[in-house]
């Protein structure tokens, strides 16, 4: 069965899996994981320039924005004025129009700031963007910023990268239910089988940094995950069985010795 | 040129400076940045890149130079 794309704001993408590329520890080995991963869109951030190193390393340098998509974040921002200006910003680099928005309301949990990030889902969208949201695994604010005008609804599995995996199936499976939108998991995967959990719940993608990055060998997970992500999503199209209490029996009584 | 004739901006947080008449252009040509990977600001609003060589430095101005690094 030829499964259909991962389509957001009307453009289709081979790969379920969007990789982050912060925390490495090279951009090398950064390029290098993204390549294993399959992953054809990557997060990005927005940051000044290093005017008093001229020659340090530039990401765009080892990751080629014509070969892979570009996801400009907001990462760092904690109101929807920053988010803005950040996301300004990348437009400007580029043109990029398709976004990831995240504004965050704690230091310490990370969690979204949900008012500041509806507020900016809705001022970004009427500038033009395409947004892609982060945002809790809340259905009724998903409902909203969908109203809003998000392009993709990014709920988290855990907070930020904690690799805690999934921690609210049943608020995911409802989101799952309530939009047609694309949605993607997004922060808090810690190891494949989460990967997998997220797809087999019906998302239409996941995004993952920390556990890849982190991993003692992230090329080695970046593979991982990418058939995780595959694996999954086979076996949410396939029809699970359904659970049962009891056992039922592989092999027919019918001619037993 | 002597040095009271300097002018005073901030680029990215540092404070540096520059001979009357210097563009933004002749900015990012000294400090070595390559134009089609950044986003630059003028006192928090941003510069059409095209326009760069026409803008001059003035004192007190808050230049902010940014580009992609990794995130998630």
């Amino acid at each position: 069965m030829v499964d259909k794309k991962l389509k957001i704001a009307n453009k289709n993408f081979k790969s379920r899996l969007i990789v982050g590329t912060g925390k490495y520890r090279s951009f090398r080995e950064c390029a290098n994981a993204i390549k294993f991963s399959g992953a054809d869109i990557v997060t990005v951030a927005v940051r000044r320039v290093n005017i008093s190193d001229k020659n340090k390393a530039r990401l765009m340098d080892y990751i080629d924005p014509k070969k892979i998509t570009y996801l400009p974040n907001t990462a760092g921002c904690f109101n929807a004025e920053d988010a803005i200006r950040t996301l300004r910003l990348a437009r400007e680099i580029g043109g990029w129009k398709l976004v990831k928005l995240e504004v965050l309301g704690d230091k310490k949990n990370l969690f979204p700031e949900m008012i500041e990030t509806l507020r900016s889902t809705e001022l970004l969208t009427k500038e033009g963007f395409k947004v892609m949201v982060y945002c809790n695994d809340d259905p009724l604010m998903a409902k909203r910023l969908e109203n809003a005008g998000a392009v993709a609804i990014m709920p988290l599995a855990a907070p930020i990268g904690s690799g805690l995996g999934i921690q609210n199936k049943v608020n995911i499976k409802i989101i799952r239910q309530q939009t047609k939108l694309p949605l993607i998991i997004d922060a808090g995967i810690g190891q494949a089988s989460d990967a997998s959990i997220a797809m087999e719940l019906g998302c239409d993608g996941v995004l993952i940094n920390t556990a890849i990055a982190k991993a003692k060998n992230p090329v080695q997970m970046a593979e991982a995950m990418k058939f995780a992500v595959i694996s999954g999503r086979k076996s949410f199209l396939s029809g699970r069985i359904n659970p049962n209490l009891f056992g039922s029996r592989s092999t027919a009584n019918k001619g037993i010795i | 040129m002597k040095v009271k004739n300097k002018i005073k901006i901030t680029v990215n947080g540092k404070q540096i400076q520059v001979i009357p008449n210097f563009s933004i252009k002749s900015l990012i040509t000294n400090l070595k940045i390559p134009l089609n990977k950044i986003a630059i600001e003028l006192n928090k609003k941003i510069i059409d890149k095209k326009r760069i060589s026409k803008i001059y430095l003035q004192k007190g101005d808050k230049i902010e130079i940014v580009h992609f690094i990794g995130g998630g």
